[in-house]
């Protein structure tokens, strides 16, 4: 185990080039030599960084909706939406630890992969079965119960 | 504490450890990300078909009358803070700090068990109140997406309480700390599940 022991010293020093250093916090980059993992870990500082952003990230769209701030459903959709999507790149970076670099960048390559499969999922799925809605027959919800 | 006599498994080939130290196992952690996108794209589908029937209410309950924002603003409190706990995990991993590391886990382990009470409760409540899988589509797809969640955090707690026993029988050996990370990533990625999930239904749905 003494290999696991000089490692840890070894990241410590690293970790606490980090703090002094720039102030993103997360601990990738620099000193990693490019085989830095996704399940590698950050610094108290990156976790509570990232922590405190999504508790903001969170909070501001629950307000919107619980308090009908803005006053129009599609335009809080769309600012809760955008919300979502910043708070899981925040999720991504400081508890995920995501980078171009990881495992020679091959798990940001699987990541935009995946990405661009869900973003077709989505958007063709919803397109799709919204314009066939349309070329439905108008039912009130009791004709909806009561048909044939 | 920890015994000389090595668990099964440590008596691995030594040469690529030796290379890769401890946060190396390139393989496994590369292989669980992969696995975790492949969740992704389940997660995506079942998104993808609440999308499409989620406002088919059947003349039954929709979002805006069954949900409570209130539990679900704690349940979304409940499992950021279990993401911060598991990280402070990680970090005492880091220092080789077996007690710390398994204190954090437990702490962890009781917001994700929290959590979960909570959905429960929210489920039984919606059952009770008729507003079963069975009502209508939007129903049907919103316990099929959320269930599924529960599931993994479920699943997630049950790897967690195992994890705990290995670390407290062998120590913070490389194997251990391999495994850690995977569910570390697991746990992570099912709070960013999460927060599709209260944006896509919960706040949305909410709104009429």
């Amino acid at each position: 185990m003494s290999a696991t022991a000089e490692a840890g010293i070894a990241r410590k020093v690293q970790d606490d080039g980090h703090d002094d250093g720039h102030g993103d916090g997360h601990g990738d980059g620099a000193g990693q030599g490019g085989h830095h993992s996704p399940g590698a870990h950050g610094s108290v500082r990156s976790y509570v960084t990232g922590f405190v952003l999504s508790v903001v990230l969170t909070a501001i769209p629950f307000w919107l909706v619980m308090g009908d701030v803005l006053g129009d459903t599609l335009k809080t959709s769309i600012v809760i939406m955008a919300f979502a999507a910043v708070q899981i790149v925040v999720h991504m970076i400081y508890f995920l630890h995501m980078n171009t670099k990881s495992e020679g960048g091959w798990t940001f390559m699987a990541l935009v992969f995946t990405l661009t499969l869900v973003v077709i999922t989505l958007v063709g799925s919803i397109w799709v079965m919204y314009h066939l809605d349309r070329n439905m027959m108008p039912m009130t919800p009791h004709e909806a119960l009561h048909r044939p | 504490m920890h015994e000389t006599t090595a668990p099964p498994g440590a008596a691995a080939p030594v040469f690529y450890q030796q290379e890769e130290h401890a946060h190396g196992e390139s393989g496994t952690l590369l292989g669980f990300w992969l696995y975790l996108m492949s969740d992704c794209l389940i997660f995506a589908v079942l998104f993808a078909t609440y999308g499409v029937l989620g406002r088919n209410y059947a003349a039954g309950p929709s979002g805006a009358e069954l949900f409570d924002l209130r539990l679900v603003a704690l349940n979304t409190g409940l499992l950021l803070l279990s993401s911060i706990t598991y990280g402070f995990a990680m970090l005492e991993m880091e220092k080789n700090r077996v007690d710390a590391t398994l204190r954090w886990l437990a702490i962890t382990g009781a917001f994700g068990a929290a959590f979960l009470a909570i959905e429960l409760y929210e489920f039984a409540h919606l059952i009770h109140e008729g507003a079963t899988p069975q009502r209508s589509a939007f129903l049907s797809a919103f316990f099929t997406l959320v269930g599924t969640h529960g599931l993994h955090v479920t699943f997630g707690i049950v790897w967690l309480v195992t994890l705990m026993v290995q670390v407290r029988r062998y120590g913070l050996i490389a194997d251990n700390q391999r495994r850690l990370m995977c569910l570390s990533m697991f746990w992570h990625f099912l709070d960013v599940v999460w927060i599709g999930v209260f944006t896509f239904v919960y706040l949305m749905g909410s709104m009429r």
